[in-house]
């Protein structure tokens, strides 16, 4: 039953810019079926996924953004590469955005921009990462030794060089798995924030557990419609997630923590999972849209991004955030009828939910009166989340927006509401509003 | 360390006792958590209540079947167990009353050892002295790697050893050769150093702001854990042996044959003796306490310790010691009040070795700093002396490299006045000439906004005659620094009459900010400092001239207790910088600061023997060779202003006395004229800023223990010899003819 539509967030001045569809590939674990491609090739299957699921005319795309996080060097602008090779026009413009978790939502607020400033009609936006493999370099003595390789003239010259090599030199270099400026990993400051927030690990576990049985349902229910099915050379067709994998309270409670040992709670059960997949939404003016023959799913309206200590509060993103933006917007948590929360993890998550429900925090970390509240969990994450369907970086900002749109048709709502959280102490909130049906 | 503390186990009390204010408990699934918390104080300290009460609490707990292990937890923010309370030893007579504490502290954690039930210490904060002895007698020790937690045994620093069980836990617990590095430097151990040693078995990262005070939640959280260890030790899940590696094995093994022991303590002692000079007696202690305990087993051990510890505690090097901690701790306050307000941005004019310096402690604690230089070299050249402070820093992971950079954001470097009007302070490190100092007064003053604060950086000139070219000679101040200025605690600011109380409590907020030891002067040719050590130097000088080399007088400065000779320190100073200061002084004081004729210097300068930063000076120094050689072209201007020494007062002795006396002389000048405050700035100054023989505790409290009486006849003889320069002042005169009175209580 459709309750009466609230007031619309449709500024004066202001074009509408439109969610017209949004498409993933299945999220799959990282080192299974997608394991022999490479990150342009999942991107290459979302956009192309969108195209035919749209009918949408190749040259009437004004822009691409895309984003990513892990960077391939070989395809450093992922957005161009993965276009040219999903078929779009040669002529339509891409580039490539990064802000860590976020950067699928940082390439969807991009071409909000371009529409809403009349620059763009029409934007792909999205979002890919492939972690089942990541660049791993030589390392920087090695570098250095062959770059003065490159440029020694004499056969002296290079040889002298050569000698200079060592075991060491043949140490590589991987990835960057933590902060740069504090030099922690995710998971140590994810089990940090859940201690100073006391959330226990049968909370942690419990949240994961229910993450895990909502998008087991959402699935079997058929819900997640985003997906667009991928077909790997070589291999079956994927249509869908594979992470999804609801456990007992006994089984995850055998786990041993992640990351502080031995007294820690953040355990690989509780924790979003390395996931390669890409995502890809059609953004466009209202008008445009319409006049085209498409029938948009939601509008996209105010949007924030925050950004905070990178130590202490590296997850918190979504408690700053939301105050912002429904403030921005004149709206109360309780006009939201569905929340999407990036899920990195279930300590995280629920870290941001006592947060936001405590006064102390609101009065001296955020410099504001009282807290702004917790959502209630009836409109939180019902049809899973990143814990359970994957974690693609950069892909699942697109997956919150599209879910976000589905729900709120599903179920009726007017107002849907995304956070996320990212690498960084940064983190972003954007309201979403459905469209008239 | 503990004492009084058997009350109450062996007799039943007949009166229900006082509440008790500094322990409490309470059993959380059999575990009883034991709760510090001294309300009187900012620090827990091992006081008679705190004793008194731990020890009721104690019997409580192992008279309770239901409890099975114990977790022992401050509440106190920052601070687990500082130590012991220093009055508690200084209140005590004789070596035996000393002793009888010892003893009473070895009890009580020996009682704590044995316990039949598992102790855990959770510590969070400051874990120093009595309160890591305490610690390390619990079976198993969780700690917070907050900041502010640093274990220490910093005892020997006071002239005293770890009493309460330390020297006997430590080599069992770390072996042998960490032990006594932890013991004989008293050096700070973080808490994943400590667990990397063994010293701690779990460490716990601080937490953020969550819905109450971090700190609050973090001693919540340290507890919550080391419930969970307790459980763990009662149902044996957890145990307390811990895995050793190979080269612990290794070392263990070799550690267990008797010949290898005697050699490790002959190693020991041998570089204590070289360090010390014999001058200090804690070092030598610990070592015959911990070989007892070794070698002869703990009851031994145990005894040696104690008695040891009753001794130390009666040396005057002790008292020394105990003096400069207690007077470094005053120095570290603000006595001038709040300034209206706060310096947030400062300039530094001159990018040389001080300003780079002083622009260094400055942005460490993230204040922004303008560093101005003429010349785009000398800027350079500055900001990389920063960058390189902060980078060693870096290297030894005490800041991470992303730190670094981030404190290097706070500098900026240039050319020009630009900025100028919005920064609250301006110190100056230009050249030491008068009339640079007026040039670039007159020109800082045209830029800066009414409320700034002029600084001066000089080590000589009168601030006076500085600010006589001031517009506002009330916000016109001396700060000295000493160099190099990241390494050197002191910093000496100096006050005109002029000078307004606000400006000297901005001048010494910064200092402290800059994590300084801060006293407080008159202004003076020479102010305090650099007024005692000129006519120590001219005095060198004369003996260089009378024929001892500059080793032989190296080796009896430091054979005194300096930590620098007076040769290689005239090399670090710079002979020309030594030069201009005894010139200056010498005019101002006159025949009183003669001595070494200032030509030796000027010749030296000629010839470009400038000190270290030409390469030659005394000494010819070279990148290659550690051992430093006599410098030949020195030797011979010496020889050329040779003279004869007067036989009667060149005995090594009376050279090193000579030294001394002028230094200390000087000093008690400064009171008698009012530049020092109190003999407590003045020992702090000498000692902190000069290498004053630390086990001395300072000019004054040198005088109170050698006697006023004593130097005085030294002098006398010294001034029959060389004239005025040996006049003892009035007011060594009269402390020395009524030896009841005392510069220290």
């Amino acid at each position: 039953a459709l309750k009466p539509l609230g007031k619309t967030l449709s500024k004066p001045g202001v074009r509408n810019v439109v969610l017209v569809e949004g498409v993933r590939t299945p999220f799959l674990q990282a080192g299974t079926t997608y394991a022999d491609l490479m990150a342009h090739d999942l991107a290459r299957g979302a956009l192309q996924g969108l195209l035919n699921r749209t009918a949408f005319p190749k040259e009437a795309v004004d822009y691409i953004v895309y984003g990513t996080v892990i960077q391939e060097v070989k395809t450093s602008n992922v957005a161009r590469e993965a276009a040219l090779g999903a078929g779009f026009s040669d002529k339509t413009p891409a580039h490539t955005v990064t802000m860590a978790c976020i950067s699928s939502n940082q390439a969807m607020t991009t071409a909000v921009g371009l529409v809403a400033s009349g620059q763009c009609d029409a934007v792909v936006a999205g979002g890919v990462e492939f972690m089942s493999d990541v660049p791993i370099r030589h390392s920087r003595k090695m570098r250095k030794m062959m770059l003065s390789l490159n440029r020694a003239r004499t056969l002296g010259a290079r040889l002298s060089l050569l000698g200079s090599l060592r075991l060491s030199h043949l140490v590589p270099e991987l990835p960057a798995v933590s902060e740069f400026s504090t030099a922690e990993m995710m998971g140590h400051s994810a089990d940090r924030l859940a201690a100073a927030f006391g959330i226990s690990r049968l909370d942690q576990d419990e949240f994961a557990l229910r993450s895990h049985v909502l998008a087991k349902k959402a699935q079997d229910e058929g819900l997640l419609t985003d997906i667009v099915d991928f077909k790997v050379p070589g291999k079956d067709i994927v249509s869908k997630d594979n992470g999804i994998r609801p456990s007992t309270m006994e089984q995850m409670s055998k786990l041993k923590p992640a990351f502080i040992k031995p007294h820690g709670t953040v355990t690989a059960a509780n924790s979003s999972y390395l996931t390669d997949g890409a995502s890809a939404v059609l953004i466009m003016s209202e008008e445009k849209a319409l006049a085209m023959g498409y029938k948009p799913k939601a509008y996209l309206r105010d949007f924030v991004y925050v950004s905070q200590d990178p130590k202490d509060q590296l997850l918190l993103g979504p408690t700053y955030a939301i105050p912002k933006v429904l403030e921005r917007s004149g709206l109360t948590l309780a006009d939201i009828d569905a929340f999407e929360f990036h899920e990195a993890f279930a300590g995280q998550v629920l870290a941001n939910l006592t947060a936001m429900e405590s006064d102390w925090f609101a009065q001296n970390c955020m410099g504001r009166k009282a807290k702004v509240g917790a959502p209630p969990m009836e409109k939180f994450n019902l049809w899973g989340g990143s814990l359970s369907l994957g974690h693609p970086f950069a892909a699942t900002g697109c997956r919150l927006v599209t879910m976000v749109a589905h729900r709120l048709k599903k179920e009726g709502g007017q107002y849907g509401l995304v956070a996320a959280c990212a690498a960084g102490g940064q983190g972003h909130a954007m309201l979403v509003e459905a469209c008239p049906q | 360390l503990f004492y009084s503390c058997l009350r109450g186990s062996d007799r039943v009390p007949l009166f229900p006792s006082p509440a008790r204010t500094h322990v409490n408990y309470e059993v959380k699934d059999n575990v009883a958590v034991i709760r510090i918390n001294d309300p009187t104080s900012k620090v827990n300290t091992l006081t008679r209540q705190l004793q008194d009460d731990m020890m009721e609490v104690l019997n409580e707990v192992w008279g309770n079947s239901a409890v099975k292990s114990a977790v022992i937890i401050s509440t106190k923010p920052g601070c687990f167990i500082a130590g012991a309370n220093i009055d508690m030893i200084k209140v005590c007579k004789s070596a035996e009353e000393v002793s009888k504490l010892s003893k009473e502290g070895q009890m009580m954690f020996e009682k704590i050892e044995k316990s039949p039930i598992p102790f855990v210490a959770a510590v969070n904060g400051t874990c120093m002295g009595g309160g890591l002895e305490f610690a390390i007698a619990c079976h198993y020790r969780v700690a917070t790697k907050s900041k502010k937690t640093v274990m220490a045994l910093p005892e020997v620093m006071l002239g005293l050893l770890p009493g309460a069980g330390g020297t006997q836990r430590m080599p069992k617990m770390l072996g042998l050769p960490t032990a006594f590095d932890v013991m004989l430097t008293g050096r700070s151990i973080r808490a994943d150093k400590a667990k990397k040693m063994g010293l701690v078995h779990h460490v716990i990262d601080p937490l953020g702001p969550g819905v109450k005070d971090p700190e609050e939640r973090l001693i919540e959280y340290l507890e919550e854990v080391a419930v969970g260890v307790a459980k763990g030790l009662a149902k044996k899940t957890v145990t307390v042996e811990k895995k050793k590696g190979l080269m612990q094995k290794v070392q263990d093994a070799v550690l267990g044959i008797p010949l290898v022991r005697n050699q490790v303590y002959k190693t020991v002692t041998q570089k204590v003796m070289k360090q010390t000079k014999g001058l200090y007696p804690a070092p030598l202690s610990i070592i015959e306490a911990v070989q007892a305990g070794v070698e002869k087993g703990p009851a031994e051990g145990y005894h040696v310790e104690a008695v040891n510890f009753g001794k130390l505690a009666m040396t005057p090097e002790s008292r020394a010691l105990i003096g400069l901690y207690q007077g470094q701790v005053a120095c570290k306050k603000n006595n001038f009040g709040k300034p209206e307000r706060e310096v947030k941005s400062l300039a530094v004019l001159g990018a040389g070795l001080m300003g780079a310096g002083i622009a260094q402690v400055t942005v460490d604690k993230g204040v922004a700093t303008i560093l101005k230089d003429t010349t785009t070299e000398g800027l350079a050249r500055g900001h990389d002396q920063v960058y390189k402070g902060l980078n060693d820093k870096a290297k030894k992971k005490s800041i991470t490299t992303f730190e670094r950079d981030m404190t290097l954001s706070f500098l900026k470097g240039q050319l020009d006045y630009s900025g100028f009007e919005k920064v609250d302070m301006v110190i100056e490190a230009v050249f030491e000439d008068l009339s640079i100092k007026h040039k670039v007064l007159k020109e800082v003053e045209a830029v800066i906004p009414p409320h700034c604060i002029f600084a001066s950086n000089t080590s000589a000139l009168p601030i006076r005659e500085i600010a006589a070219a001031s517009k506002r000679p009330e916000k016109v101040i001396g700060m000295h620094y000493f160099s190099p200025v990241d390494k050197m605690q002191l910093l000496e600011i100096i006050t005109t009459d002029k000078t307004s109380k606000d400006t000297t409590a901005s001048a010494v907020a910064v200092g402290l900010k800059q994590g300084k030891v801060i006293i407080v002067v008159g202004d003076g040719p020479g102010f305090y400092t650099t007024r005692c050590l000129a006519p120590t130097l001219v005095e060198g000088i004369r003996i260089l001239q009378e024929g001892v080399g500059p080793k032989k007088l190296d080796s009896l400065t430091t054979g005194f207790g300096f930590p620098v000779g007076v040769s290689t320190l005239i090399d670090e100073v710079g002979v020309d910088v030594a030069a201009h200061v005894a010139e200056d002084l010498g005019k101002a004081f006159g025949s009183r600061f003669g001595g070494g004729n200032v030509d030796v210097l000027k010749t030296m300068i000629q010839k470009g023997f400038k000190g270290r930063k030409s390469g030659k000076g005394c000494y010819v120094y070279s990148a290659k060779k550690k051992d430093k050689q006599v410098n030949s072209g020195t030797e011979e201007i010496l020889k050329a202003f040779k003279l004869t020494a007067p036989p009667a007062v060149s005995g090594d002795e009376d050279v090193q006395y000579r030294l001394v006396s002028r230094f200390v002389n000087e000093a008690a000048l400064c009171l008698q004229e009012g530049i020092l405050a109190d003999p407590v700035q003045g020992d702090i100054g000498a000692v902190f800023g000069l290498g004053f023989p630390p086990c001395l505790g300072g000019p004054f409290r040198f005088l109170d223990s050698f006697g006023a009486d004593k130097l005085v006849q030294k002098m006398k003889r010294y001034e029959d010899a060389y004239g005025n320069q040996f006049t003892p002042c009035q007011l060594l005169l009269d402390y020395a003819k009524d030896p009841s009175k005392k510069f220290h209580k």
